[in-house]
């Protein structure tokens, strides 16, 4: 059994203007200690579909259906008071930016222990000590002396160290990250991401990490989630996906990748804008903006099939297998330049 | 620590000259003879001419002022040394009563209306406040919202008078007016329980205005504080909604209340007029309405020290209560 297995997740919200279908129809699985790696530009869906598995949406104006099972149990449909047992102490939550992640009136030490006693009943000394352990793991220096310290005291990358023990501290099964690096300069970067591996050998916990940097993707991903406008586009392992990547939009990105070994005039960009979510084009929702659009594209919305000869690399595109080969293969080769 | 006190102290001295500096040149701008008023209408021109002697005001302002000033410091310079005195306000023109006194003895009425008012309002706006952040929009929202514009809209005089004619009078459920001292009974009433009692509808009154502006100011606030990240990170962590609100939203959303508070307290210590002529209550405000009318100088100085000094301690209090309160101030 997977740790966890969402099946077609929407989550849509009632705006004045309308409804909002920020996911849907989401489904993917992620394995015990096993690291997904979800990416899309701003938008997309990837936050709010961590958000909702977590229940932080606010509850009025979402509607949420599909399924989300972790263990075996359904969090979109258990009682809050089971949700509250599990967040936090099975499933954790790092997020985007630690600089104002963490309450700026108590100490980091309390936020620490405040997490660790919600769910354990010990003392505040004991909580104190693994809270200590923690911050040591994350490479706090001197932690007895900063644990008492409040988060303004910390610059932008120890916060997030802080931010991890916190999520750590319960040695949780899953972790989610949502884009944990991506408010930190690149050196804090590199050193979060290199600790982010290591604590997971260490603890074994599964991640699915959130971002918009398939640098980061490669660097700490098993498998990956291709999100565009609200569903999932292309899906596979890391190998699969920057070997052979089969949709244009995951072509479009991995040529906006700045790269070292080739030597091109300028990075390729996707052109357009991210479509309205209030109210998405009709067919495939790249269309607009894919330099392989055909008439069929802006009719039928494709599915999401396996390849012929990778039955867990998934895509949903209408160009035909060939095409898609030429072109992965021409991309790869760092010739794609022209192509848009 | 230490340092940032005596900063503060040392400032607090340099704005206290300039308070009563000012408030003395307008009492001179102003073209009033207050030595007629003391010697009377009818007075011929060399008693009104002697008045004025006697009174110093035939001096020039500026000795005028220093004599004030020698009069408030707590050291004489007469004698052949510097020697230790109790500091005065001088005499009223009119009664000359010591100003002392007088502000003895307005100083705790204003004192029991402004701070039983201010604990009367916390006790309003805090409820209503948080409540209608947890539930915007909802019946309880609006019907605070409606409590709002009335207690902003309705005059404190206006007020007081409809209280004290319809519980006062109608139903005699309390006192009319008057004040009645907390702890020495010297005049007809007195003790803790008929001070209450003659107090009710003067706090009612004084609160209500504050009362509708905290509570949308902590409205605000909590709704703010609870869009706040790390709000969303004590959810993560697994807290039930009661410990996020109490450790994480709430702890954040009072600060600037805090602020706001001490300075509201502090102001309205230099008299809270309507609500002191409305029930009779010889406070720091009606005192200095009639110091104004009788162009006494001395008791307006009085008042002016008296609200000065008020400002001043209570905007300290709130500086160093907010040292203790938010971490991120400590240490700067």
């Amino acid at each position: 059994m997977s740790l966890l297995e969402v099946r077609d997740l929407k989550t849509h919200f009632r705006t004045d203007d309308g409804i909002v279908k920020a996911v849907d129809g989401v489904s993917f699985t992620v394995d015990k200690g096993q690291t997904l790696g979800i990416v899309g530009e701003s938008g997309s869906g990837k936050s709010v579909t961590c958000l909702t598995i977590m229940g932080l949406n606010s509850k009025k104006n979402t509607i949420t259906t599909g399924e989300a099972k972790f263990n075996g149990e359904d969090l979109l449909r258990m009682p809050s008071k089971r949700l509250r047992q599990i967040r936090g102490n099975d499933m954790a939550m790092i997020f985007q930016d630690p600089m104002t992640s963490l309450n700026p009136v108590h100490s980091i030490g309390r936020q620490l222990v405040e997490a660790i006693q919600l769910h354990r009943d010990i003392s505040k000394r004991q909580a104190k000590n693994r809270a200590l352990d923690l911050l040591k793991a994350v490479g706090i220096p001197r932690a007895e002396r900063r644990i008492d310290d409040y988060p303004h005291q910390f610059s932008g990358g120890m916060r997030q160290r802080v931010m991890i023990a916190m999520a750590l501290v319960n040695d949780p099964d899953l972790l989610i990250a949502d884009e944990p690096t991506t408010a930190l300069d690149v050196t804090t970067q590199a050193q979060i991401l290199e600790l982010m591996n290591r604590l997971q050998s260490e603890f074994g916990s599964a991640i699915i990490m959130i971002t918009h940097d398939l640098g980061v993707i490669a660097e700490i991903a098993d498998e990956v989630v291709v999100m565009y406008a609200a569903r999932v586009a292309e899906k596979g392992t890391v190998d699969q996906l920057f070997k052979r990547p089969h949709h244009p939009y995951t072509w479009g990105l991995l040529g906006s990748l700045p790269r070292l070994d080739a030597d091109l005039e300028r990075l390729v960009q996707i052109q357009g804008q991210p479509p309205s979510l209030l109210n998405p084009p009709r067919g495939c929702r790249f269309n607009p903006r894919c330099p392989y659009v055909m008439s069929v594209c802006k009719e039928k919305e494709p599915e999401l099939l396996p390849l012929s000869d990778e039955p867990e690399h998934l895509q949903a595109c209408h160009l035909d297998e060939q095409t898609k080969e030429r072109e992965a293969a021409k991309l790869i080769a760092g010739t794609l330049a022209e192509a848009s | 620590m230490f340092r940032y006190l005596v900063r503060r102290i040392l400032w607090a001295f340099v704005l206290f000259i300039a308070v009563t500096m000012v408030s003395y040149i307008i009492f001179f701008l102003v073209p009033a003879e207050p030595a007629r008023l003391v010697a009377g209408p009818q007075a011929p021109p060399d008693a009104v001419e002697r008045a004025r002697k006697f009174l110093h005001l035939d001096e020039p302002i500026w000795k005028q002022y220093l004599r004030f000033l020698h009069s408030l410091s707590p050291v004489t310079f007469e004698g052949a040394r510097p020697e230790v005195k109790t500091p005065s306000l001088g005499r009223s023109f009119a009664t000359r009563q010591e100003v002392n006194h007088i502000v003895k003895a307005a100083a705790p009425v204003t004192i029991s209306l402004v701070i039983g008012g201010a604990i009367l309002w916390m006790l309003i706006a805090l409820p209503i406040g948080i409540l209608s952040a947890l539930r915007p929009r909802s019946l309880l929202d609006r019907g605070a919202m409606v409590f709002v514009l009335i207690g902003i809209s309705a005059h404190p005089v206006w007020l007081g008078l409809l209280l004290s004619y319809f519980i006062g009078y109608k139903l005699g459920l309390t006192p009319l007016g008057g004040y009645c001292d907390l702890v020495n009974p010297s005049t007809a009433c007195g003790g803790p329980v008929q001070w209450a009692h003659a107090m009710i509808l003067p706090w009612i009154t004084f609160a209500i205005l504050f009362a509708a502006l905290y509570v949308r100011m902590i409205r605000a606030n909590v709704l703010e504080a609870m869009n706040e990240d790390y709000v969303r990170t004590a959810r993560a962590k697994g807290a039930s909604e009661a410990v996020v609100m109490r450790s994480h939203v709430l702890r954040n959303a009072m600060l600037p209340v805090v602020t706001m508070l001490g300075m509201d307290i502090g102001l309205a210590m230099g008299g809270a007029i309507f609500t002191e002529s409305v029930f009779g209550l010889p406070g720091i405000g009606q005192t200095a309405v009639k110091a104004l009318e009788g162009f006494d100088l001395p008791t307006v100085q009085g008042i002016v020290v008296f609200a000065t000094i008020a400002i001043i301690v209570f905007n300290l209090a709130v500086d160093l209560l907010y040292a203790v309160i938010d971490p991120r101030i400590r240490l700067s």
